[in-house]
């Protein structure tokens, strides 16, 4: 007996300019795990918001058993039955685990006093816990639970509302092998009782292991669908790529350089057991590729100070260089343009002058005394090199586009001497015309004999803009590929830790 | 000058005015240098204080500070007879050690400001109390520091010498807040820690500085304080003198979120408080309701301050919607689309 729980049909979500979901189909069935996979920015986490009832889909609908809606509420898709285990667990850690199943629908006892009964709460999360083999306690502290333990709590509580759906969005991605295998058999066990589940994962493996069918998305469509027995990496990869990539490439003015940076058995506080080796020659851009939390932010965060070095050295032109802090990281040439400019790269209510000057003040000073007139001629020079459309270098960071504000960022570190330069997500949320602006600066300043590490998720941008590109996997690079062995299909294959096929992999 | 020490001149001079006009005697001669006096006392730490607050940071300690600098400054002239240029060293170095260790607890070892100066305030108190036997300290009969006691409380041409340590103070701590080096340094922590500390800024220094800096005036203080009471007791020497301090960088323009102020601003507001302090005496509001008038003109300043600011920002926001217009019309044509920040592309959770 076919049973269909759920359908999504057509659904569309646009945003102006962007289309993030464009006529998305997705069936669900009673006892049905369906494994759902994309790139970084696929459409996957959109489309589990519309089911959540986060977002409202301009077209489409949504059938629940019998019922049809245009939208969701996000207490409508409670009702229906809907849950998720989200990728940042959404838990109180100052809360036990039976308050934190009936976070928002206590349990009350005494009446008009509506005191919260504890008891009541635990002895019904009891069983519950005993069904997933959990070895904790309905009042145990959240805070003392591992990782696993309280995606566990997050199942109970999808549970106790009866969920006929649950949803996991990227579940093992911070847990081990055994705590994976305990999830993928609780995954099992929910099934053998009737409960759907659409799992989202990077990791290809286990949704070989357990998904009955495979929803592939692509730049916000469905693009395929694969049956248990259709199942294969190859088969699943293939369908993740495959669109054209736009010609963005500019070829360096001359061949890299000797020297640049080499990073040597590195160990970052990410991944603590695992090293990291790679080394990027004067004069090229090289691309760092991987999957959301593979450790790229992590490798730039210790290079630039931020973070420490538990191991491994860092080298400049094969001179080994200490690097405790952003000082030091700064002295010797190393800069870092960071993930989120807002947070990190700028101090938003400060005037451009001032945050291209922040971290070279003391150039533009006697005796600890800021000159005004010399700082103001760098940060217009700076102004002008890289044509911050600003009406003047006095207004405020903040009321900057994206795109000039991190041009700012740039002016900041370009007033110095940069040697090795790391771009963390530089284009995140910044316009096309902007964005190939900033492409044209980071070949420039490779052309330049600088160094240049580009962090970035943009499939178009890693194999557009790079003259090389690694790729992490876990805490290592698992592979270096050059431009001429540079395709969607041999990145995210390395992405997914596996070796390139019919080319020769460098691995370090 | 800023529009907001601008606003506070013109509400200083207007409030003169105004209770001028009621009894002339607020502007007679004494009462003016009765008033430069007091404005010169309690604006010397409240610098100190503005400091610490443009980090973000807050500094409760100071009023025990004095008790327990000030017994100690006692003893080492009378009861030790050290010198009198040792014991101002001494003192000095007392409060620079002080603010040192709560700038090293605070930065180093990462706890919170309000705590570690909240006991900072219960610990210096106790330790004055508990090293005098709760007993008040004065000078006896001998004259122990005549020189000191001069330079401290006496006055150049008719005007105080606490005013002129004032603006003193505050003309080297203004070239330092907003010409300098450090300065810039100080407001780019107070505003943004993160970014300050990604531009290569050692924000732990900056900011330890700040509370050794406002350690440093606190001693400076203790002695003007000292020479002004001629007596600490122990027990209430000094009482609450942080929340003035706080106050006045608050209404001068301080924000306890950090990163805003200035010094003219602090020693505006240190001179607005006293001036109201003065008029409650002057104008024969019972003295009893001194703080309530106190904390009155403090959060009224302060609402007008936000909802100005709020005024300028909407403005701002309008001004961008209309460079933006035709982005603005293709969202109204989506009744479906998302409003706020779910509506940002950026946000899909995907690129976490």
């Amino acid at each position: 007996m076919v049973e269909t729980l759920l359908e999504l049909a057509g659904i569309g979500v646009s945003y102006p300019g962007v289309r993030a979901l464009d006529n998305v189909s997705l069936r669900l069935q009673r006892g049905e795990v369906v494994g759902l996979i994309g790139e970084n920015g696929a459409g996957k986490s959109t489309l589990m918001r519309v089911l959540g009832g986060v977002i409202a889909p301009s077209e489409g609908v949504i059938r629940v058993g019998e019922t049809t809606h245009p939208r969701m509420t996000v207490r409508e898709a409670t009702q229906a039955g809907i849950a998720f285990v989200h990728q940042e667990l959404n838990l109180f850690e100052n809360l036990d685990v039976a308050a934190n199943v009936f976070i928002g629908r206590e349990k009350l006892t005494g009446g008009g006093l509506r005191l919260v009964d504890n008891a009541q709460m635990r002895a019904s999360v009891a069983p519950l816990l005993a069904r997933l083999g959990a070895d904790f306690s309905p009042d145990t502290l959240v805070d003392n639970l591992s990782i696993a333990q309280r995606q566990m709590v997050e199942i109970a509580k999808a549970l106790s509302i009866d969920a006929r759906v649950i949803i996991m969005d990227e579940p093992t991605s911070s847990l081990t092998i055994s705590e994976t295998e305990r999830l993928l058999e609780v995954i099992a066990d929910l099934k053998a009782h009737g409960i759907s589940v659409i799992y989202i994962s990077h990791r290809l493996g286990e949704i070989m292991t357990c998904a009955d069918r495979v929803v592939v998305l692509r730049d916000g469509r469905t693009v395929g669908e694969l049956a248990r027995n259709e199942l294969s990496h190859a088969a699943m990869i293939r369908l993740m790529i495959g669109r054209d990539l736009k010609a963005l490439y500019t070829p360096p003015k001359r061949a890299p350089q000797p020297g640049g940076c080499s990073i040597v058995d590195l160990v970052t506080t990410a991944f603590p057991d695992r090293q990291i080796n790679l080394s990027v020659r004067r004069g090229e851009i090289f691309g760092l590729a991987g999957l959301v939390g593979a450790g790229r932010t992590s490798l730039a965060r210790a290079a630039f100070g931020i973070d420490p070095v538990l191991g491994g050295e860092i080298r400049i032109d094969n001179e080994k260089v200490a690097v405790a802090s952003p000082r030091d990281a700064i002295r010797q040439g190393i800069y870092l343009v960071p993930e989120d400019r807002k947070k990190s790269g700028l101090v938003l209510e400060m005037p451009i002058r001032e945050n291209v000057t922040l971290a070279s003040l003391a150039n533009y000073a006697r005796m600890w005394l800021v000159d005004g007139a010399a700082e103001r001629k760098a940060a217009k020079e700076q102004s002008k090199s890289l044509s911050i459309r600003a009406p003047s270098i006095d207004i405020e960071a903040v009321t900057l586009s994206g795109g000039n504000q991190q041009k700012v960022v740039l002016g900041k570190w370009l007033s110095m001497q940069p040697r090795v330069m790391f771009f963390d997500e530089p284009t995140r949320g910044i316009d096309v015309g902007a964005k190939s602006e900033i492409y044209a600066l980071m070949r420039d300043l490779a052309d330049r004999g600088v160094a240049i590490v580009m962090i970035s998720s943009d499939m178009e941008e890693v194999i557009g803009v790079s003259d090389r590109v690694g790729v992490m996997h876990e805490g290592t690079v698992s592979g270096v590929l050059e431009r001429d062995q540079l395709s969607e299909y041999n990145v995210l294959r390395l992405a997914m830790g596996q070796a390139v096929q019919t080319t020769e992999v460098v691995t370090s | 000058m800023t529009k907001k020490e601008i606003g506070l001149a013109v509400l200083l001079i207007l409030v003169s005015a105004i209770t001028g006009a009621i009894n002339p005697a607020f502007l007679s001669l004494v009462n003016m240098l009765n008033m430069a006096n007091l404005i010169g006392l309690f604006g010397v730490f409240a610098l100190g204080e503005g400091l610490v607050i443009i980090t973000g940071g807050i500094d409760l300690s100071l009023g025990s500070m004095f008790a327990l600098l000030g017994v100690v400054f006692i003893d080492l002239l009378t009861t030790y007879e050290v010198p009198w240029p040792f014991a101002l060293l001494l003192v000095l170095l007392g409060g620079i050690g002080l603010g040192a260790i709560q700038g090293f607890l605070i930065t180093r070892l990462k706890m919170q400001p309000f705590i570690v100066t909240l006991c900072g305030l219960l610990i210096y108190r106790g330790t004055a109390r508990y090293y005098t036997s709760d007993s008040t300290r004065g000078f006896g009969y001998g004259d122990e520091a005549a020189t000191l006691s001069n330079i401290a409380s006496g006055n150049i041409a008719g005007i105080p010498n606490t005013f002129i340590f004032l603006v003193i103070l505050a003309l080297i701590l203004g070239v330092l807040l907003h010409r300098s080096v450090y300065g810039r340094w100080l407001y780019a922590v107070g505003k943004n820690e993160e970014a300050a500390r990604f531009s290569g800024i050692n924000t732990d220094f900056v900011i330890a500085t700040a509370y050794i800096i406002s350690g440093g005036l606190a001693g400076i203080s203790t002695v003007m304080f000292v020479f002004y009471t001629n007596s600490v007791s122990p027990s209430s020497f000094g009482n609450f003198y942080e929340l003035y301090a706080i106050a006045a960088a608050v209404l001068g323009g301080c924000s306890l979120r950090g990163g805003e102020g200035s010094i003219l601003g602090i020693v505006l507001g240190t001179a607005l408080l006293q001036v109201l302090q003065n008029l409650v005496n002057i104008l024969g509001i019972p003295n009893s309701l001194n703080f309530a008038v106190m904390g009155s003109v403090i959060l009224i300043g302060v609402l007008a301050d936000r909802q100005l600011q709020s005024r300028r920002q909407r403005k701002m926001a309008l001004a961008s919607v209309a460079r933006t217009a035709p982005k603005a019309t293709a969202l109204q044509e989506e009744p479906g689309a998302p409003r706020g920040s779910a509506a940002l592309p950026t946000g899909t959770g995907d690129r976490g």
